[in-house]
């Protein structure tokens, strides 16, 4: 005889958060090491603070971080890294340098020897920056090819206006003057200790692993200027924004809002009724444009967080004859989700499926240390993962339904819609007033 | 020269049996974090499909989740994420898989939900309407709308091969997938889905005996059906160059890429292995041989990369398969320089060997790629389905570290030795777009 009904979860164990030991060392960088010895590697995040940082000077940077050190050659470099089945890479977003990599537990000095190098000496070489410049600019070709991060370009200039998160890829001729020496100045500018943070998850042994962060990078040294960047910018509502996509098989439809910040009494609230509304599969939005219409591969929403402020996107890309129809459905579905209180089971789902996947997020060295290094980056730590477990325990059928309210209404939106301009306008102008894109 | 460093292993305990019914079974626990990761295989890929119905493999893989006996569409979504888990599935040459990552306690739901489609999901016209739709979204999303679409893993097996089965398009033509037909869905099914023809496997957080009677409980009474035969898709290997070359019209770059045949990957796994390592020493990191003088010496090439297997799964694909190298040129680039240069490069490993310390570095960044995959409870019991479906051999997972950096410099050389022009397919991607 099959089993025909859904067997009952067995309820989660209490939330076991791994030992953070942490040392502000006297160069002014935090570490935090973490103990998860599954296997025998240790993941290493490195970040430095780098707001404000001219942008295409620090993009430059961050692809020709590892060209060179006063003894090492790239090559040399990278065989060192490998020699410890290490690999690191540096990635920029607009508040932050991010160096991250991983090596076999054993090759955990080595690795930090060599970051040291990198972070003390680099010497951006004149040939090998020519040929990453040019990399990179090949990179942000292929990159203004694609249609989603055109629409993602569209969506940063019209939420964020003239704030510094406005533009977050410099242009290829700017990125074409960029010389050796604006990157050595830059450097000495800003890759500096005083307010990094340095993250190592492994098969280590936390103080011990601090320790050796500490001998080896001591002679890493000084502090950067202040990069603070003002609060985002209040999102002025509009007219839709259509940016043409001549011949585009698809629209790239794309909203956002003001979000909430990790820290606010909303969080867990707008978390859950984000969760309902299109945060994940089983949501409203993707059960209607996906499941129910065929409109979608798939639609998601997210509240990003930035240091200077956060912000809710809605991303979706649909087939371009039904580009109208899905904006219709996206803006019901919003608008249910602002005026009427959510099912009890539906939030109790989307609550659990905020708790459990916490619990995922945690369970690898590389879910850890990414977890551990992008809170480090808002001020917390990973026990705020108990305060805000909690918090989603506790939420109530009001408490979501308010937040989406106050957070997820749709006159609250702007949308940004990237496609054929010429099959979707008249799609869209039925309704919301339409603005093309000049740009 | 620093001495080489040692090599680690993991110990990942493996359990294997098999049911009553045929569904072999594969536990292999680890109590280090509270999750679990289920995944349920079929022996099932793009190269079965039956002609006229390309991209059928993968359409059927959305159906299965389109619910089953006990389950109304959208249920298993809602039950896997209501479990506060993570669900996919994915559609391979060789194999279909079905997996969740869940808390601990979530594993018999994930067993129920399994169990319940092994039976046969529900099979609708709306359904299937439905789903063709979001694949024609999904091909749209991933080849029709984004530069270099499919390339090169639709568009190099059709200058390789010569049969239908390994050079079709896998993701399908919106022709054929729109004559799809709910009938050919339930053959489909009822041809291939035969629990004799699947592997489950569980890697995590439980405890073997409780797993063991949970999967008796829920998959005991799958009704025995057997495996189907398994065809050979050998095909003789190239004897002349083959090149082709395609305009898409939204690249700004162009771009090409190179494979040649290699040996198979179950019944020659030992002549097979080189190959991994090689394509690493070519292209792994700034250190490696073509990205070294293609892209920092000669600039020829922009970003480069090289694998075996055309999805990128080179311990979970059978015979024929391909060493590919794939390189993304500058504005104007030479595609065919970029080919001669790939052969010189290979010409002088072949005649000067490897330089000292080049073979273990290679070996210990790949040990820590292996070892990193298998931290996630997926990257166990997804990997450890496929080597018992295709080996018999799930333990392979643990070994895999070891077997690599036992390869030996002779053996590069001689594996390096059989990637010539002429039997070498190629294709070239022509920028439509200006950049």
């Amino acid at each position: 005889m099959s089993v025909t009904t859904l067997p009952d979860l067995v309820p989660d164990a209490e939330l076991h958060l791994p030992h953070e030991a942490e040392r502000r060392l006297p160069n002014g960088l935090t570490v935090i090491a973490i103990r998860r010895s599954a296997v025998p590697l240790v993941e290493l995040r490195l970040r430095i603070p780098f707001g404000r940082a001219p942008l295409a000077p620090a993009t430059v940077l961050s692809q020709a971080l590892f060209t060179g050190t006063g003894t090492l050659s790239s090559i040399e470099l990278a065989a060192e890294l490998q020699a410890v089945g290490g690999s690191l890479a540096a990635g920029l977003d607009p508040d932050r340098l991010l160096i991250s990599g991983n090596a076999l537990a054993a090759g955990l000095d080595r690795t930090l020897e060599l970051l040291a190098g990198v972070l003390t000496d680099a010497t951006y070489p004149a040939e090998e920056v020519a040929t990453e410049r040019e990399r990179l600019v090949d990179q942000i070709q292929v990159a203004l090819s694609q249609p989603a991060h055109l629409a993602r370009v569209a969506l940063l200039k019209r939420i964020f206006d003239t704030h510094p998160y406005a533009v977050q890829t410099p242009t290829p001729d700017e990125v074409r003057t960029v010389e050796p020496a604006a990157l050595r100045d830059l450097h000495a500018q800003r890759v500096r200790p005083a307010g990094a943070t340095l993250v190592l998850v492994g098969d280590i042994d936390p103080d011990q692993a601090i320790d050796v962060a500490e001998k080896v990078l001591s002679g890493w040294t000084g502090s950067a200027p202040d990069g603070v960047i003002p609060p985002t910018p209040a999102i002025e509502t509009g007219p839709l924004l259509l940016v043409d996509r001549p011949g585009s098989v698809q629209s790239s439809l794309r909203l956002a809002m003001p979000g909430v910040t990790r820290t606010d009494p909303d969080y867990a609230a707008v978390t859950v009724a984000n969760l309902i509304f299109g945060g994940y599969f089983s949501s409203r939005w993707v059960e209607n444009i996906r499941e129910d219409k065929g409109y979608t591969y798939g639609s998601h929403s997210a509240i990003e967080h930035f240091v200077a402020g956060s912000a809710w996107v809605g991303v979706a890309e649909v087939a371009t004859e039904v580009t109208g129809p899905s904006l219709l459905e996206t803006l019901y579905e919003l608008g249910r989700i602002s005026s009427l209180p959510p099912g009890e089971e539906e939030l109790e789902q989307a609550r659990r499926y905020a708790l459990g996947t916490l619990r995922l997020g945690m369970s690898t060295q590389a879910g850890l240390a990414g977890l551990a290094s992008i809170y480090a980056g808002f001020g917390l730590r990973l026990d705020h993962l108990r305060e805000h477990s909690a918090a989603l325990s506790a939420v109530t059928r009001e408490e979501v339904f308010a937040a989406g309210t106050k957070y997820l209404a749709p006159s609250r939106a702007v949308t940004v819609v990237l496609g054929d301009a010429e099959k979707i306008e008249s799609q869209l102008s039925v309704l919301t007033a339409v603005e093309r894109s000049t740009e | 020269m620093a001495p080489r460093i040692k090599i680690p292993a993991t110990k990942y305990p493996v359990e294997r049996f098999t049911l009553g019914n045929g569904l072999r079974v594969v536990l292999s626990p680890d109590r280090s974090a509270p999750v679990v990761g289920v995944a349920v295989v079929y022996d099932v890929g793009i190269r079965s499909e039956p002609e006229g119905r390309t991209g059928f493999a993968h359409l059927f893989e959305h159906l299965m989740f389109q619910g089953s006996a006990n389950l109304e569409k959208l249920a298993h979504f809602r039950h896997v994420q209501g479990a506060g888990g993570t669900f996919n599935g994915s559609t391979h040459l060789d194999y279909t898989d079905y997996y969740e990552e869940l808390p601990a306690g979530g594993l018999e739901r994930a067993l129920f939900l399994e169990a319940d489609r092994m039976r046969g999901p529900r099979l609708t016209e709306e359904n299937l309407r439905n789903q063709v739709d979001v694949v024609k979204e999904e091909i749209r999303v991933n080849v029709l709308n984004r530069p270099y679409g499919g390339f090169p893993w639709l568009k190099l097996p059709p200058v390789m091969f010569e049969t239908f089965a390994n050079a079709h398009d896998g993701y399908g033509s919106f022709e054929d997938l729109e004559s799809a037909t709910v009938e050919d869905a339930q053959g489909f099914f009822d041809r291939y889905y035969a629990c004799g023809n699947a592997v489950l496997s569980v890697a995590g957080d439980f405890d073997v005996a409780e797993a063991t009677a949970m999967i008796e409980r829920h998959f005991g009474d799958v009704p025995a059906r057997p495996a189907p035969a398994l065809p050979d898709f050998a095909e003789p290997g190239l004897t002349a160059e083959k090149r082709e070359t395609y305009i898409d019209r939204i690249a700004p770059l162009p771009a090409v890429a190179a494979g040649w045949g290699v040996p198979d990957p179950i019944g020659d796994f030992d002549g097979y292995l080189p190959y991994s390592v090689l394509a690493e020493v070519l292209t792994d990191g700034d250190a490696s041989r073509l990205v070294e003088r293609l892209v920092q010496r000669d600039r020829t090439a922009t970003n480069l990369g090289g694998y075996l297997g055309f999805m990128g799964d080179e311990y979970q694909v059978r015979n024929p398969t391909a060493l590919l190298l794939q390189a993304f040129l500058p504005p104007g680039g030479d595609a065919g320089k970029v080919l001669q240069t790939i052969d010189e490069e290979l010409d002088r490993l072949v005649t000067d060997g490897l330089k000292p310390g080049e073979l273990d570095r290679t070996q210990a960044r790949m040990a820590t790629r292996l070892l990193q995959g298998t931290d996630d409870v997926l990257g166990r019991a997804q990997p450890m389905a496929v080597l018992e479906l295709q080996r018999g051999r799930p333990g392979l997972l643990n070994d895999l570290p070891k077997l690599v950096s036992e390869v030996t410099a002779e053996q590069i050389v001689a594996a390096a030795a059989t990637l010539r022009p002429e039997n070498r397919a190629s294709v070239e991607v022509i920028p439509g777009a200006s950049a």
